[in-house]
Formats: C-alpha cells, sequence, structure tokens
C-alpha cells in the first residue's frame, strides 16, 4: 500500500516519515467528529491533533492530501468546498477550535446534527410513539439538544402530513427546568428574568406546541411544597462534603425529571449531556472509588430509571455546542450556571487543560471509558411484539443494540442508584449499633458513604428520614430484577394485579 | 474529610491533644491518609502493619521464597527494603531477601545512588547484586544520550531497565521481585492510561502482582501506601536514602498528572485509595485484546513481537540508527501489524517516565 510514496525516498527515516503522516491522517481523519461512528465522511486537520510536532516532516510530499490539496489557504470548507470557513465569516468567533477553520457554518452544523441523528437512530432514542422530555438547563448543551429535537420532531410532523396513510405519529416534546434555587438561591429578579427567557425559548420552538415545566427540587418529596422545603434545606445542611452536596444535587435533579416526565406521560428523558461532560464524569467517577458503576453513566441509553434517560449529545463537544448556540443564534439562559466546586471543579479545570494541550482528550477519555463493559439496562428495553406498531420497529435501525449477556445487577445504591459491586458488601466502617443504619450502610455505594451519608452513625437515621421517598423505596424492591422477570412471562399473565409491585 | 479532623480533636479536651490511635502520646504527625494526629510510634506501627495486612491478604509471598528488592537507593525503594526485612523477621515470613540495583551508567546520579544501596547492603544485611547496562547491553547510558541526545533517552532507560530487573532477577536465581512502586504512582498509571485510551493496561495497571505466567512475577507491597507516608517514614526512621532526580530527565518534565494527583490529595486524601479502587473495579470485558505473549527470536526475551523492544532498540543504536524503535514506527517488526506502543505519544502527559524504577 505505500509503494507509491516508497519509490521517492531513499532514506529509510524518510520512508518511516511518510508512514507517520499517513498513520496519523487516518487517527484524525476519525477523530475530527470526535466519534467512530460518525458517517459524515469528515476530514481531519492535520495541525489540530497532532501530539509530537518535532517529528513532523514537511507535508506536501504525501499523496493523501491529494484530493483535499492544502485546503485551508483559499479558506474555503473542506466538505462542500464552495463556501468559506466559519473563522473567514464570523471573525469574532473565538470558540470551536480546529472547526473553525475547517468548515463553513453550514456544514458544521449539518455534521453536528448528523451526530445528533446517528446517536439518536442508531442507539432507537426516539420512536414514534414516544413522548419525549427534553431537560433543559439553559445552558448551551441542553439548548442544542432542545433544538435538534425540535428540528427531529418539525421534520417528522411534515413527513406526517405528506404521508397517505398517516400511519407513522409524530412523537411528542416537552421541556423541563429542575429549579435548584432552593439548594442554591438566585435573587427573584434573576430568577424571574430567567424562566421567562426559558418560556420564550420554548414558545419559539413551534408547532408543534411543546409544553414547559418548571420543577423545583422539592416536588420529589410528595407532600405539601412549604414541608418539602424545609426537608430540602435540611437534607443538604447535613452533608458536609461540598463535592457530596453537588452529586447529590445531581441525583435529585434525576429524582426530580423522573418524577415530573412520570407524571405527565413521557416515555423518555432528554439529556444535553455532552462529551466533554461526560469526559468530566469518567475521571470524577474514577477518582470517587466508581469505577465498577462507571460504565452505567456513559452510554447512549440508561434504562435503570423508570423513565429511560437518553444521550443523544454524547458524541459532541462543549466547544461544538458553543459554536452551534453563536452560529444559530441560540438563546441560552445563563443566570443559573454555577462553577463546579470540590473535587469537581478540581477535574473540570484539569480536562479543560488536558483539551487545550490535545483537542481530541476529551474524546479520547470517553472512549476509553466507552471500552468498559456496559449494564444490560444501557439500552432501549424491548418491547414486546404483540404491543408497539410494526411501522415504528420497521423503521428503527438498531446496530448499536446487542443482545446483553449479562445479568442485571442485584442492587443499587440507594443514594446514586449506581449498582453495587456486592449486594450488601462490607464497608470499610463499621457500626456497633442499631441495625437500621447499618443497613442503610450496606445499601449505598462506597463513594456516597464518605461523601454525603453523614459521618455519625446516630445521625444516619434521621438522615435516612430526610430523604425523599422514592429514593428510599427505590432501594427496598429489587425493583430491576423483578420487571425483567415479569417481562419474560408477561405474555402468560392475565391481570396486573397479582404481581405485587 | 473535614469533619473527621474535627471529629478526633474534638474528643480531646483542648491543650491536651493526645494521638487518636494510643490515647497516650502526645501526636507527632497528620497522617496523609487518614488526617489523624498520631505520634510517631502508632505512625510506625500502622505503617508497617498496613503492608503487613497486604502482603498477608493478598498471598505476595510463600515461606522459603527468594525475593529481589529492585533497589535504586531512592525513598521507595530504601524503604521498602527496611520494611521487608523487618517484617520477614517480625512475622517470620522465611524469606531469602537479596537487593538488586540496576547501573544505568549515570555518572553523578546512579553512582552515587548506588553507593546508597552498598550502605544499605550493610545497614540491612542484605546481598546486593548490581547489574549494570553495560555488561547487559554494551552501552552506558551516558553514552546513549552523548549519541541521541535529551530526546527519547528515557524510551531506552525504561526498556533496557525492565530487562535488566528481569535478568538480574534470573542471575539471584529468585522467585519473585518486588518493587517500591506506591499507591499514587499507580493512581496516576491509571489516570494515564484513562487519558491515553489505553485499555488493555487499563486493567492490567493495578494488579499487585503481574507477569505470574512469565519466568519471574513482580509484586508491588507498597500498592496501598502513599507516597507522603513513605517519606514520613524514611524522615522520621532517618532511613539513608539518596533524593536527587536523574540528571537526564529535567526536574520540570514531571507531568500534570502527577500534580493532578497531588491536588486531589490536598481536597481529598482517600482519592488516591478510590482511584485504585475504581482500576480495580472497572468492568474490562476479559475479550479485551491483550498483546500475544511469545518469546525474543533474537535475546529469547518475552516479547509480543519478533524482537524484543530492547532488542530493537539496541539495534538501532548499533547501527547507528537511534531513531529506530522510538514513536509510531513499525521498525523492525513491520511484518506484523501489531501496533507498537506509541511510547512518544503522549509527552506532555507523562511523568515519571524515569523513576528510579520501572513496570
Amino acid at each position: 500500500m505505500f509503494a507509491g510514496p516508497l519509490e521517492y525516498f531513499h532514506n529509510p527515516i524518510e520512508v518511516y516519515f511518510c508512514m507517520i503522516v499517513k498513520s496519523e491522517k487516518k487517527k484524525i481523519g476519525k477523530m475530527a467528529c470526535n466519534s467512530a461512528t460518525c458517517q459524515s465522511g469528515c476530514y481531519g486537520d492535520e495541525h489540530s491533533v497532532d501530539e509530537d510536532d518535532q517529528k513532523r516532516p514537511p507535508v506536501q510530499e504525501d499523496g493523501v492530501s491529494a484530493g483535499g490539496g492544502n485546503f485551508n489557504c483559499d479558506g474555503l470548507c473542506i466538505k462542500c468546498k464552495v463556501n468559506e470557513t466559519i473563522a473567514a465569516t464570523h471573525p469574532a468567533v473565538s470558540e470551536g477550535g480546529g472547526d473553525r477553520g475547517r468548515f463553513c457554518a453550514d456544514c458544521f452544523r449539518s455534521n453536528l446534527f448528523g451526530k445528533f441523528r446517528f446517536a439518536v437512530t442508531s442507539n432507537a432514542m426516539i420512536s414514534s410513539s414516544d413522548n419525549v422530555l427534553v431537560a433543559f438547563s439553559g445552558g448551551p448543551s441542553s439548548r442544542v439538544a432542545l433544538q435538534f429535537v425540535h428540528e427531529m420532531q418539525q421534520k417528522a410532523q411534515k413527513n406526517f402530513e405528506a404521508s397517505r396513510d398517516r400511519l407513522l405519529p409524530v412523537f411528542g416534546v416537552g421541556v423541563a427546568y429542575i429549579d435548584e434555587s432552593t439548594i442554591y438561591p438566585v435573587s427573584s429578579h434573576d430568577y424571574d428574568g430567567a424562566i421567562n427567557q426559558m418560556k420564550l425559548i420554548v414558545a419559539s420552538l413551534a408547532p408543534p406546541a411543546k409544553q414547559f415545566f418548571v420543577v423545583p427540587t422539592q416536588s420529589i418529596y410528595s407532600h405539601d411544597s412549604t414541608d418539602g422545603k424545609d426537608r430540602l434545606t435540611e437534607l443538604f445542611g447535613a452533608v458536609s462534603d461540598i463535592t457530596g452536596k453537588e452529586d447529590l444535587q445531581v441525583h435529585l435533579r434525576m429524582l426530580s425529571l423522573q418524577k415530573v416526565a412520570l407524571e405527565n406521560g413521557y416515555t423518555k428523558v432528554v439529556m444535553g449531556t455532552c462529551t466533554s461532560q461526560i469526559a468530566c464524569h469518567v475521571l470524577e467517577a474514577t477518582v470517587k472509588g466508581q469505577g465498577f458503576s462507571l460504565a452505567a453513566d456513559i452510554q447512549y441509553v440508561d434504562a435503570r430509571w423508570k423513565i429511560p434517560v437518553v444521550l443523544p449529545l454524547r458524541d459532541c463537544l462543549s466547544e461544538e455546542l458553543n459554536m452551534c448556540c453563536i452560529l444559530d443564534s441560540l438563546k441560552t439562559v445563563e443566570a443559573f450556571q454555577r462553577p463546579r466546586s470540590g473535587i469537581n471543579g478540581l477535574i473540570s479545570s484539569f480536562v479543560k487543560l488536558l483539551q487545550e494541550e490535545n483537542p481530541s482528550r476529551e474524546s479520547t477519555i470517553v472512549r476509553t471509558a466507552g471500552k468498559l463493559t456496559p449494564f444490560c439496562f444501557n439500552r432501549i428495553p424491548e418491547v414486546g411484539d404483540n404491543n408497539g406498531c410494526l411501522a415504528t420497529k420497521r423503521r428503527q435501525k438498531k446496530y448499536n443494540l446487542k443482545p446483553s449477556e449479562s445479568l442485571p445487577p442485584e442492587s443499587y445504591c440507594l443514594i446514586c442508584n449506581n449498582p453495587l459491586k456486592k449486594p450488601n458488601g462490607t464497608s470499610s466502617n463499621h457500626f456497633h449499633d442499631g441495625r437500621a443504619s447499618s443497613e442503610i450502610y450496606a445499601s449505598t455505594c462506597s463513594s456516597c458513604q464518605y461523601q454525603i451519608l453523614p459521618k455519625d452513625p446516630t445521625l444516619l437515621e434521621n438522615f435516612f428520614l430526610l430523604l425523599p421517598q422514592s429514593m428510599t423505596t427505590l432501594a427496598k424492591d429489587s425493583r430491576d430484577n423483578h420487571k425483567l422477570l415479569r417481562d419474560q412471562i408477561q405474555d402468560c399473565l392475565l391481570s396486573d394485579s397479582d404481581d405485587g409491585a | 474529610m473535614a469533619s473527621e479532623v474535627v471529629d478526633a480533636t474534638a474528643a480531646k479536651p483542648r491543650g491536651g491533644r493526645f494521638c487518636t490511635v494510643c490515647n497516650d502520646r502526645r501526636p507527632a504527625l497528620k497522617r496523609p491518609k487518614t488526617l489523624e494526629q498520631i505520634c510517631k510510634e502508632c505512625f510506625y506501627a500502622v505503617f508497617e502493619d498496613e503492608i503487613h495486612r497486604v502482603i498477608v491478604d493478598n498471598h505476595l509471598f510463600k515461606p522459603g521464597e527468594r525475593i529481589a528488592i529492585g533497589a535504586s537507593g531512592g525513598k521507595d525503594s530504601t524503604v521498602l527494603a527496611y520494611v521487608l526485612s523487618e517484617l520477614n523477621i517480625r512475622h517470620g515470613y522465611g524469606l531469602d531477601l537479596f537487593l538488586l540495583s540496576i547501573d544505568e551508567g549515570i555518572t553523578g546520579y546512579r553512582d552515587d545512588s548506588l553507593e546508597t544501596v552498598k550502605r544499605n547492603e550493610i545497614q540491612y544485611g542484605l546481598p546486593l547484586k548490581v547489574v549494570s547496562y553495560k555488561e547487559l547491553y554494551g552501552w552506558t547510558m551516558d553514552e546513549i544520550v552523548k549519541l541521541i541526545g535529551l530526546k527519547n533517552n528515557c524510551t531506552f532507560c525504561g526498556v533496557f531497565r525492565r530487562q535488566a530487573l528481569d535478568r538480574g532477577a534470573a542471575l539471584l536465581k529468585v522467585d519473585k521481585l518486588v518493587t517500591g512502586h506506591n499507591a499514587d504512582d499507580i493512581a496516576e498509571t491509571v489516570l494515564l492510561n484513562i487519558l491515553r485510551g489505553d485499555i488493555a493496561r487499563l486493567s492490567r495497571c493495578t494488579s499487585i502482582t503481574t507477569g505470574e505466567d512469565g519466568p519471574i512475577p513482580r509484586c508491588k507491597p507498597f500498592k496501598y501506601t502513599y507516597e507522603k507516608e513513605i517519606v514520613m517514614y524514611a524522615y522520621f526512621k532517618r532511613l539513608d536514602y539518596f533524593s536527587t532526580e536523574c540528571i537526564y530527565s529535567p526536574n520540570a518534565y514531571r507531568g500534570f498528572a502527577r500534580e493532578f494527583i497531588k491536588d486531589l490529595e490536598r481536597i481529598r486524601p482517600r482519592a488516591i485509595l478510590d482511584i485504585i479502587k475504581s482500576g480495580e473495579d472497572f468492568r474490562i470485558s476479559t475479550s479485551t485484546k491483550m498483546p500475544e505473549q511469545g518469546n525474543c527470536e533474537r535475546c529469547g526475551y518475552i516479547s509480543s513481537q519478533k524482537w524484543c523492544k530492547a532488542c530493537v532498540l539496541l539495534e538501532g543504536l548499533n547501527r547507528g540508527l537511534p531513531k529506530l524503535g522510538i514513536g509510531r514506527t513499525r521498525g523492525l517488526n513491520n511484518e506484523s501489524n501489531k501496533d507498537m506502543k506509541e511510547t512518544n505519544g503522549t509527552k506532555g502527559l507523562q511523568s515519571k517516565q524515569c523513576g528510579t524504577l520501572d513496570f
């Protein structure tokens, strides 16, 4: 395969350089879209991912780039080769890294949307019968997620109207913002302004109209909201570690999303989590000793919840999403964005540094963690053949769905809902007193034990009472196990009443 | 983390604080791993006891085994030699301990540190074997650096040392080789393997014993021992060790993975142990491709390629093509498709490449 260029070199070192260029090119070509699964055929820019400059030979004599030529001299997009690159058309845009000088705005955008659409279709994230709830924080990632879901819905709507038989219904979309002002208060002026902005954003995405929910975190308590507010404040007051506080907030956010989705008949929760955030999460989980459960959190689909959670932006970098917001002038709401703190803050700045040093680092981290074995709930649960229309099934491309070999984990952490490695694993802390507290300990992961649960065993029971009921009952029934068994015998069951769930 | 400290100090009346372990003596130090304030005697006791537990729980040694301690003269290996010989006597492991040093031939560095090891030989009464690059490969590091300069020299040194340790261990006819890798080193390796996407190494790097299928297994009794505690132990025990950095690996070359670990440790000391725990718990399917182990056609050393890395590098040196085998080349093994490890790819990230011992 190297026959051509080899003839031009006499010195073996040069030959070896030539090989480097080729192999790097191949690698870079893949990285340009940060996903091994990307099919958009994008080209790479050899200036972006170069780790060892000292070995780089003069580029021009390698045969590979012959088709592309020296593309950036003329400032044209390397994909369509017609329009000017973003760097030329939007000189003020400083974000976006290498993509600025490579793509025109249109190609950049369609590339990004392509990644989103590919993630959605190949993982069967959204089917036409679905009712999708987009978790919207106001930040750029979830803003793009919302936009893309909206565009997909619009297309489906058009197709629906155009089709004769109207067999495929259009999936529904709702938007939820989780209001965490009880945990981290914001001024009422800022709050009202931000909520209004969000309402406007959602209203602008019509038709089809989307319902917008503002869900206070305390809604996870089933009682009236003032009581919930107090309990929530007390709960957070009982957590001393700042990282633990932040993580608890994330767990409660998921509970709130689940609750609003369940109560309003949504069938999927869409999160805007992007590569950069996942890269941070990979290191965070590693540093917190959650290596076992890490694989559960970073897949396209996380169906350990009652309403499956999907991450269609898993292959998009935050800088790409920021750029998309700028190019499309998508409004974001910054009032609620808080810098991360403690361990999470340290990791965020570390990953940022790594990414600046090498623009493919975040993707590499996610790819490494992606090689860990996922859990059986990391795919959309199959619906029985008798139910769900065949037309939908036919249209789904499920290449990523391998039958799961692994059995469901036996137990989950009471607090973070992560699978536990050993049920009732022996914790390093020994408690001499009451059974209740040791039971709580046994049903939490070591990370939550350390950073969220109170150290003093006498406080443990009170802490347990402060937790929302949805959390504490989750752990009690080994629900997934049960549900899985039930699904297998579903067709033989006569009524729903006798399952005891 | 903070609350533990508060608990520990609040338990005792102000002004008269005592060691949280023995409750008897004045605390002399804050234990890096737990932040407990304890006295020197209790520190020695917990430090040694933890290592003893690791050795027992992981069945690292069997009675009657001959064990070589990879000794560079640095803090880790000096403390390891000292603690192992103490524990061997105290708990009756029944081990024959030896010191094994590699002389890379670096004037102004290794010659001095070898003097330290020679003193340790006498102090701890452990027989010492020194194996030199010169006798094994015909080159000293000084000569190699003279030829290739300060770039990539650590690649040579690392590859050669790994093999030299095995050859030295074979000469000593030992059953196992122990190295002084500490918890910080292992946590750092876990992170680096994540950052560079090396899933095969990620699955291996936390095992306490490696190379069990090879001729001489290696193990790391300090797997859970914090670097800071090792320094503290050496300091309080006034152990004789050598602390100069290698003259060919500039000081600034400590990668930011190391720095990051230190930052984490400052916020949350247990993070180091948690990283190791994560590394042990990662769900990596056993079908993950591992390089097939074979033997080098030239020297017989274990190798996944036709020639072992040391032979490739050596061939380059002897033929005056020192770049051979460095970086993304397929070098002499180009018939096989397997990627050779990209030693150079992660320059900015790598640290302790030139550490006193080798993985």
